[in-house]
């Protein structure tokens, strides 16, 4: 956010989930080709409440509760954008992605290149990410990186308030299909939010904490993890850079290896598990574009290779936090 | 003209709602104490179902369940004290605290999985039958999914496989009306999800899901007539939730009337079942007392056993990602 945009938005403050809302209101508002279509997204509101108001504001025709039926809804964002529309598509859970993915990897993500051009895909998904409620193997995952492999979709993981409806109206914008990976552990969280519209421009991460002396690469929800790290360490006086890649696909290199030039330390972080996470992606571009800077090897946190328990217990460890990345941090830097 | 059931057959029938129930009153209480962990959604009101049809069932033949699963285990055999300590997440659990309400599971009693995948099961079920043929084992599998989960590829594709290959399969649609908060002709437009099974080439069936007699008979002919090899049956059971979508009370969310709760709830499936069992002069209210008395101790038994069990290990966390050779 640039200062300016931060005057405008003093004092008005919004959750996660109501600026979620808030972000497709002003896409239904902006654009009347565009509509909603997931289960449970009309009548109740959303499960998350993330749609609430908008049927009553809307009505039938363009909030749709479809079937549980996820290869139907997400065909259903690929043909109608096809056909003229700018569809939002909501896939509940990140999860559901398995019941869908053919619809995405090789139609979706291919069709334009396929054709040579000849087709445009304005389609923008909506789904849920996220360990740490104790909801099991099946509904916990972060699998940005499945979509972020595909050439052809764009993938953004807002971590604010702020980022959640900007980065929503901007995918809604974009002539691409975006996927728009939310984190159901955030819904709660506060942040400030202007009214009107406003962009998050895809493919830009945001140096959200400025320092000297160490950069941390956080992504989604692991920002927050990160800062919480960086004032642990600056009582140690490790100065932490905090940078939010907030998008997956296309990826900002630029920022990060900024940012590690000045360093000269790095740790990416993400929720994900780390075998394959995007971690490795970005850790072998800052190898390629800044490894004459580099005092350390660039450190990678993701979740351990199992998949999410159930027990709070283990889930408590599985998921990365702020105490891991600290200890990440001064182990890199040899302190004790 | 099917014979009666006998008095045994009815009594089982009758403990095993009457296990569910206490089970799920007790549990849905915990979670909404916050001391389950996590989401439940229960099985109350439709306690008919899991248990007329698990009574034509041994612990060989295989179940896949449901998001709504703890009721298909505890007709299938489940012990309470392990079930309870799966759901406070203690390394007693069925699933040593790793699945959950979502993912409970025991293959001794051939219960392949509750799911948190919707439309998950039918395909896994399919897989089992086609191991029983291939085996030549005689087991049955029986797959129990929702009216919502009718709407899934996944259904679609493994009944057509379970009747192409003839397998020992049945496939028993617990039609309760809704999927989360969307209501039935909100989501399809057939009224009888058994009317799917014409475009598969298999008997559909519709049963009153609130009848356990009604449901043990429907699935006995169902199940017999896939232990022979003539293939697949799929039985619709028109039920109703009683609880919320998740929890007892839920998110509050408004999607049916109060009016239509307490139309179904006075087709209880255990309070009419007991007014007929003492009727028909099978029990008598002192019995049947004396079942819940015995229940609620196994549940309090259940629960003091999850409370007193110790949570998982740090270091189990990687253990059972792989079956590990001569571990
Ligand atoms: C693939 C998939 N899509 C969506 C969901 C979210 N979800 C959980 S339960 C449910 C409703 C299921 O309805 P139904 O099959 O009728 O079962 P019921 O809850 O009524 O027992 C939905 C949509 C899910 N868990 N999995
Ligand atoms: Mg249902």
């Amino acid at each position: 956010m640039s200062e300016a945009q931060k005057e405008n938005v003093e004092g008005r403050v919004l959750t996660y989930v109501d600026a979620i809302t808030e972000g497709v209101r002003e896409v239904l508002l902006e654009q009347s080709n565009s509509f909603v279509a997931g289960e449970d997204v009309g009548l109740a509101g959303g499960p998350f409440g993330q749609y609430s108001g908008l049927f009553a504001e809307f009505g039938e025709d363009r909030i749709i509760d479809t079937p549980i039926s996820e290869k139907g809804i997400v065909g259903l964002g690929v043909g109608s954008s096809a056909a003229g529309c700018r569809p939002i598509i909501d896939v509940m859970f990140v999860d559901f992605m398995g019941e869908c993915m053919d619809e995405i990897v090789n139609q979706m993500a291919k069709m334009r290149y396929m054709f040579g051009g000849g087709v445009t895909l304005p389609v923008t998904v909506l789904s849920m990410t996220g360990a740490g409620m104790s909801m099991a193997a099946q509904h916990s995952q972060s699998l940005e990186v499945w979509l972020a492999h595909l050439p052809g979709v764009k993938v953004v993981m807002p971590s604010t308030p702020y980022d959640a409806k900007g980065s929503i109206i901007t995918a809604a914008r974009d002539d691409n299909p975006v996927f728009v990976l939310l984190n159901k552990v955030s819904l709660g969280l506060k942040g400030e939010v202007p009214e009107g519209t406003y962009e998050v421009e895809i493919g830009t991460a945001e140096v959200v904490r400025q320092g000297t002396s160490f950069t941390i690469v956080a992504v989604s929800r692991m920002v927050h993890e990160a800062l919480q790290a960086a004032e642990i360490l600056s009582e140690l006086g490790v100065d932490v850079e905090v940078i939010d890649v907030r998008s997956i696909q296309p990826f900002d290199t630029d920022t990060v290896v900024n940012s590690i030039k000045k360093t000269h330390h790095g740790l990416v972080v993400h929720e994900a598990v780390e075998f394959g996470g995007i971690g490795g992606e970005i850790v072998a571009q800052i190898q390629d574009q800044a490894f004459d800077y580099l005092d350390a090897p660039v450190g990678r946190i993701g979740a351990p290779f199992s998949p999410v328990p159930f027990s709070p217990v283990l889930e408590k460890i599985y998921v990365p936090d702020a105490d891991l990345i600290v200890a990440k941090v001064k182990e890199t830097l040899g302190l004790s | 003209m099917p014979k009666q059931p006998t008095k045994k057959v009815l009594q089982e029938l009758h403990l095993t709602m009457v296990r569910i129930r206490c089970f799920e009153d007790t549990a849905g209480r915990l979670m909404e104490e916050a001391k389950i962990p996590g989401a439940l959604h229960l099985y109350v009101g439709e306690e008919a179902i899991a248990s007329g049809v698990m009574q034509n069932l041994s612990n060989e033949d295989q179940i896949t369940s449901t998001h709504r699963g703890h009721g298909h285990l505890v007709a299938k055999g489940g012990d309470f004290s392990k079930m309870y300590a799966e759901l406070y997440g203690r390394s007693t659990g069925y699933c040593r605290g790793k699945g959950g309400s979502m993912h409970v599971s025991n293959m001794e009693l051939g219960m392949l999985g509750a799911n948190g995948i919707v439309g998950g099961g039918p395909p896994i079920a399919m897989g089992a039958a086609f191991a029983n043929k291939f085996l030549k084992t005689k087991k049955v599998a029986v797959a129990f999914f929702g009216d919502g989960a009718s709407n899934e590829g996944s259904f679609h594709e493994a009944v057509n496989m379970a009747a192409l290959y003839k397998l020992p399969c049945i496939f028993v649609c617990e039609n309760n009306g809704y999927g989360e908060y969307t209501p039935q002709a909100k989501h399809q437009t057939i009224v009888d999800v058994a009317d799917r099974a014409g475009g598969y080439g298999i008997p559909g069936v519709v049963v009153d899901g609130m009848d356990v007699i009604a449901v043990y008979e429907a699935a006995r002919e169902a199940i017999d007539r896939a232990r022979k090899g003539a293939g697949p049956t799929l039985l619709e059971c028109k039920t109703y939730r009683f609880y919320d979508h998740v929890g007892v009370r839920g998110m509050g969310m408004t999607y049916r009337t109060d009016e239509e709760l307490e139309k179904w709830k006075k087709r209880d499936p255990i309070q009419s079942f007991e007014a007929e069992l003492i009727k028909l002069g099978v029990m008598t209210q002192k019995q049947i007392d004396k079942v819940y008395s015995k229940v609620n101790d196994l549940v309090e038994g259940g629960v003091q056993f999850a409370e007193d069990s110790p949570f998982p290990e740090p270091s189990e966390l990687l253990e059972d990602v792989y079956c590990v050779k001569g571990a």
